[in-house]
């Protein structure tokens, strides 16, 4: 791939060609408003010293959860990583619930007990993730392994990063799976860091999909910056996973177009990668492909575009707004009540 | 008709199995094998393949699965071989399982039986009692039964708990205790300790195979005239602090007993709530005798040395009665 994608010539606007304007619009806003909240929150009130913790975030990514999280049905588990907000948004969790959850503030989904992307919720599906990373593959594949329980067509979604791909949990969750062959969708965000760690000090092999035919399931390499083939991909691994063909994996090739946290200025990151990466925008090139293929005009775009910051104003007010917990809260719920 | 330690956690599972179609087993060598120990003998024939799940050898992965399957509603037994194992799930357990209903309120309505204890010549990683490092983790339940009433009673309560359940099962019981149950069904709740004996002395609070070494003790002193009380602890975390308490209080004297490694064991959290609340009582330091901080050896004058017995606590007993 060369410089400048969001032009004619883009692969993308071949992947597009299945869709229709209104998915196009829908890919177009979930990418934009988890870029904005995100935005907001790593580059605004991390800085203002409004957020009291940690801050990842998904920038450059937003096709993988957007992607992913549309070829889901309401029914199927999600089992979101740390750079995956929109599949919150998707879920219908409200953005001022995510500023809130930032903040500390009980409006939060956690009411303060655990901060960023450290959320789950089982009425909406999905699952919150825990710090060690590919601990949700296993639970996942558990998941999966009671949907075929219970008799449902279901199917767990579970998205984990390049670096996760190293721990045990990842390789004895994949393992398992397999021998069950629940129907589990692995989504890989391969960004090419963990932290600092290049992914060639993290893997021997070229691919993280090269290592799913050694479980016995198999994979596929897609453009992970290009929305519509992570959709079209997201479907084919739905498609095996709900006819009990068991686990799929998918590898998502993008790249983190920021630090690890937002404490993080990423100095280590060869300067080219940034230009190179920032020409292949997952959001640039989704609006190209609308406005090439007439599904929508420029107007409506930018007022698309304002309507999301005018809606994450009012988010930021409302959670700004929202108390934090009382102390008197601190000892409730480690167990039931 | 008598019954074994094993063969009441093996008819505790069963009837919740029976009982409710959302209960299943996974674990490792439990579906065809019946389990190392068999506690799991002719279950998969009884409920099938879909309930009774043979795993690979992946400990992290079998108690990752069972949350994210208690996610969907069901209620998974995890069979851990031996607790030595445990060690694998760590995070799973301390990390994942213990912390979800606190940061995002969702249950995890797990049970993880692991077998433990020594005295069977296994060596360091077929013998440990690992119990302590997960009553250090608030948000688990653990449990370690010490009569086949109990194992069978606590074992049904783990599994219609809606936390997280540790089921520390003492290997060196599960064929050498025995007794009659009762024919109807019944549960014992978690959360509460016995006084399994009443005496006037001293009391030695215990668990596990400890108890029987106890009573034991006990049985032997009585002869010399030293009433001894026994509490058997039954629940680790939540701790039955109160009955501890009354005991301590009413004997003034406290032995704290335990398999486990002495640093860092029950004894010392026992011990310090004792003084916190019943300093006034006591008519005496309060004793523990546990097992030294070694790992548990292989070689049977070594591992001898190691456990604590019979000799060792009528001894400390002797000694604290005089005191």
């Amino acid at each position: 791939m060369g410089a400048g994608l969001a032009v004619a010539g883009d692969p993308a606007l071949e992947s597009a060609r299945e869709y229709s304007a209104e998915q196009a619009r829908r890919f177009f806003y979930y990418m934009s408003m988890m870029r904005e909240v995100e935005d907001r929150i790593e580059r605004k009130l991390y800085r203002q010293g409004k957020i009291v913790g940690g801050v990842y975030v998904g920038r450059g990514q937003e096709a993988i959860p957007v992607g992913a999280g549309l070829a889901a049905a309401p029914d199927d588990m999600l089992f979101p990583s740390h750079r995956d907000m929109a599949l919150y948004l998707i879920r219908g969790v409200h953005p001022r619930q995510i500023f809130a959850q930032y903040m500390g503030r009980i409006g939060g989904l956690t009411r303060g007990r655990d901060g960023n992307m450290h959320m789950g919720d089982l009425r909406l599906r999905i699952v919150a993730i825990i710090s060690a990373m590919a601990a949700s593959v296993p639970v996942a594949a558990g998941a999966a392994l009671a949907m075929r329980y219970k008799g449902t067509r279901d199917v767990a979604f579970c998205f984990f990063g390049d670096g996760a791909t190293s721990r045990g949990d990842w390789h004895e969750g994949l393992n398992l799976a397999s021998v069950q062959r629940v129907p589990l969708v692995l989504i890989c965000n391969n960004n090419q860091y963990a932290y600092s760690t290049p992914i060639e000090k993290q893997m021997a092999c070229a691919n993280v999909a090269d290592r799913g035919p050694a479980y016995g399931i198999p994979a596929e390499i897609v453009d992970g910056n290009d929305v519509f083939a992570v959709h079209s991909a997201a479907l084919r691994a739905v498609e095996h996973a709900r006819s009990g063909l068991g686990p799929y994996l998918i590898e998502c090739k993008t790249f983190r177009m920021t630090g690890h946290s937002a404490h993080d200025p990423a100095d280590y990151v060869p300067k080219h990668l940034w230009k190179t990466w920032g020409e292949r925008d997952p959001i640039d090139r989704a609006k190209y492909a609308i406005l090439a293929n007439q599904w929508a005009e420029p107007e409506e775009i930018a007022a698309i575009e304002s309507g999301i910051r005018r809606e994450v104003d009012s988010a930021i007010e409302w959670a700004e707004n929202s108390p934090y917990p009382d102390a008197s809260e601190l000892l409730e719920d480690v167990y039931e009540r | 008709m008598t019954t074994t330690y094993l063969e009441a956690i093996r008819q505790g599972l069963w009837e919740e199995m029976e009982r409710d179609p959302d209960v299943f087993l996974l674990g490792e060598d439990i579906g065809v094998y019946g389990g190392a120990f068999k506690v799991t003998a002719g279950m998969l024939d009884r409920f099938g393949e879909r309930r009774v799940v043979d795993t690979p050898i992946s400990e992290s992965a079998i108690v990752g699965a069972a949350i994210g399957a208690s996610f969907m509603g069901l209620r998974p037994v995890v069979e851990i071989q031996f607790s030595d194992f445990i060690s694998c799930a760590y995070d799973q357990i301390v990390n994942f399982a213990a912390k979800c209903r606190y940061r995002w309120g969702a249950g995890v309505p797990i049970v993880i039986r692991a077998p433990s204890g020594g005295g069977i010549h296994g060596g360091p990683f077929h013998s440990q009692n690992p119990e302590a490092a997960f009553v250090h983790t608030p948000g688990l339940k653990v449990i370690a039964p010490a009569t086949a009433y109990d194992a069978k009673g606590l074992i049904k309560s783990a599994i219609r708990d809606n936390d997280p359940v540790l089921f520390f099962e003492h290997k060196a019981l599960y064929r050498r205790i025995k007794e009659d149950l009762p024919e109807e069904e019944y549960t014992v709740p978690i959360g509460k300790a016995k006084v399994v004996r009443e005496g006037r002395h001293l009391s030695i609070v215990t668990y596990g195979a400890m108890v029987h070494v106890a009573l034991e003790a006990a049985q032997l002193l009585d002869g010399e005239g030293i009433s001894i009380e026994v509490v058997d602890l039954r629940t680790l975390l939540p701790l039955d602090e109160e009955t501890v308490l009354d005991s301590v209080k009413k004997t003034s004297k406290a032995i704290l007993l335990h398999e486990d490694t002495i640093t860092g064991g029950l004894g010392g959290e026992l011990s310090a709530r004792i003084s916190e609340r019943a300093f006034e009582y006591l008519d005496g330091p309060i004793v523990r005798i546990a097992a030294p901080d070694t790992p548990v050896p292989y070689s049977p004058p070594l591992e001898e040395a190691f456990l604590p017995n019979l000799t060792k606590v009528v001894e400390k007993a002797r000694w604290l009665h005089k005191y």
